[in-house]
């Protein structure tokens, strides 16, 4: 196992995030501070609570996924596309490096980059916000997992784009919508019956909503549903991976 | 040693364009091989799929008798690439971007090693600069720095000299030499013929995907190349039209010009210069010529 290549992979994409500090970490923690003051303090006051949490504290988890899952995306894909547009992929692809290797390297230093957001943001706000974590191993582990799912997924759609404006495309027209609409900012149980059952076709309710509940031990869905379907979404993305790289489809000529 | 093996191979786009047709090309451990061609002719493409960017279409390749798909972490981790475009993280500093390469390849993190890099090319004070604020010849020596960072076997060089000044060019043939003594192998694709000719112990021509022919390069010129003999005579009055007409001369003024190519012709010279002589031509002055790479090259990518 190429372990060093791996490191060197990590380590370049995480020096690339400390030399745009401003942009890969300063940016989301702002952005998502601002959700806190608008929707938090601003409109939140005159929400009751929500399966008897404060409206503020109930939108942490949520805002938290919601930050998480589109710096896993942005992360990834960018890390993967660059050297495509650069023409420094070569190197990778000449090198001593497996498919998986390359994608661990990539992967993991996605990953870590939005759980060190997740974890910014988190702290961030326990200073205004009262926050419960009633299953912080769950909690960690739910961040720790969606974050390396959704950097996958962020690395297919770096390989399968071949321009900027593709990389933005499905996080920009799907993601983003189904993360709005999957319960950041409200309970389902709050909407009408068919907008109910709508919203269990949406994926990223049970992401949201198994978070949430390791905050607060409320769930709008089972726990035991929202995990399969994390892992379920995962071995998807490794799949396609894999494919990916025995094809070299997007990559070799 | 056999470093690089190519046997039947073929490349073919899916728009139908045939790339590489059939090669077959064997490179020898420790030796310079120059790969000629114009433009589109193949060159790059060969490359790619040996190191791996590419995939191939049929063929066999191996690199120190191990197959380049089958035992790739083998063949690519003996294998140091220098492509032809300029491809750096710009905003990366030199050394680490050094780093990054030896990492990729599995190696142990040496600064010994990379200094000595540096050293040889002439990067030691630039070690610390991001990439991007280097001059277009200091980059070109930072990708080599980078295709060395991992002592491979085998170095490809697809071009490596264009666009560079004839300072550097020297400088890097000079270099290229220096790692020939220290057993690397080096497989370069160049239009420059005078880059060929100076470092290059074989040559391979290739054209429209199909390599013309591989041979020695003193042999080559010597089989190939024509030699040519310029003799100038003093007293073009003498009627000498027999001995034009027999040894095929070409007359401008007072010179005659008598060319043979040892692969065609028998060398008639001393005939030629023995005739005139016997017919009383005074003779002022006798100049040789040989045919370069380059005449050469143009004649076979020509036909």
């Amino acid at each position: 196992m190429n372990l060093r290549g791996i490191f060197a992979i990590y380590h370049f994409e995480m020096s690339r995030m400390f030399r745009t500090i401003s942009q890969s970490i300063a940016s989301p923690v702002l952005s998502t501070a601002l959700y806190f003051i608008v929707f938090g303090s601003a409109i939140g006051s005159r929400i009751g609570n929500i399966d008897g949490v404060n409206y503020t504290s109930f939108l942490v988890p949520g805002l938290i996924m919601l930050t998480i899952l589109n710096q896993s995306v942005s992360n990834a894909s960018f890390g993967i596309y660059f050297p495509k547009f650069s023409g420094t992929i070569y190197e990778i692809l000449s090198a001593p490096i497996s498919p998986i290797e390359i994608t661990c390297g990539y992967v993991l230093a996605a990953a870590s980059k939005s759980v060190l957001v997740g974890l910014i943001i988190l702290i961030t706000s326990a200073f205004f916000i009262e926050i419960t974590i009633l299953h912080p191993f769950w909690m960690l582990l739910f961040l720790i997992l969606m974050s390396i799912t959704f950097s996958l997924f962020g690395f297919i759609i770096g390989i399968w784009a071949n321009d900027f404006q593709k990389i933005q495309l499905i996080p920009s027209f799907i993601l983003t919508p189904l993360t709005f609409l999957g319960g950041s900012f409200y309970s389902i149980g709050m909407l009408p019956d068919f907008w109910q059952k709508l919203s269990y076709v949406n994926p990223i309710v049970y992401l949201i909503s198994s978070f949430r509940w390791s905050f607060y031990g409320n769930s709008d869905v089972n726990v035991v549903v929202s995990i399969s379907a994390t892992f379920f979404f995962l071995v998807l993305c490794m799949v396609f991976v894999s494919w990916i790289f025995k094809t070299g489809y997007k990559i070799k000529t | 040693m056999i470093a690089i093996d190519i046997k039947n191979l073929n490349k073919s786009y899916e728009n139908g364009l045939k790339a590489l047709k059939n090669i077959n090309l064997s490179v020898r451990s420790g030796e310079i091989f120059a790969l000629l061609g114009p433009n589109g002719a193949g060159k790059s493409t060969l490359i790619n799929i040996i190191c791996g960017i590419s995939k191939k279409t049929s063929g066999k390749v191996t690199i120190f008798g191990k197959d380049n798909i089958l035992d790739y972490k083998f063949t690519r981790s003996k294998i140091g690439l220098v492509p032809q475009e300029i491809a750096t993280d710009s905003f990366e500093k030199v050394i680490n971007t050094l780093k990054f390469s030896r990492g990729l390849f599995n190696k142990v993190p040496s600064d010994e090693y990379l200094s000595f890099i540096l050293k040889s090319l002439n990067l030691v004070t630039k070690k610390n600069n991001q990439i991007r604020t280097l001059s277009g010849g200091m980059k070109r020596r930072v990708m080599i720095a980078k295709a060395l960072s991992h002592e491979p076997k085998i170095l490809f060089l697809d071009e490596p000299t264009a666009g560079v000044d004839v300072n550097l060019r020297k400088t890097l043939w000079n270099f290229l030499n220096k790692l020939k003594k220290n057993g690397v192998t080096i497989f370069l694709t160049t239009h420059y013929i005078e880059e060929a000719e100076n470092i290059a112990d074989r040559i391979g021509i290739i054209n429209n995907g199909e390599i013309l022919i591989t041979e020695n390069k003193k042999k080559l010129i010597e089989k190939l190349g024509e030699k040519k003999i310029i003799i100038t005579i003093n007293n073009s009055h003498n009627n000498i039209a027999y001995i034009t007409k027999k040894y095929q001369l070409k007359k401008n003024k007072n010179k005659l010009s008598y060319i043979y190519n040892s692969k065609k012709n028998i060398d008639l010279s001393a005939s030629l210069l023995s005739d005139l002589v016997k017919s009383s031509v005074k003779i002022d002055d006798i100049e040789i010529e040989k045919s370069n790479l380059e005449e050469i090259f143009l004649n076979m990518v020509e036909k």
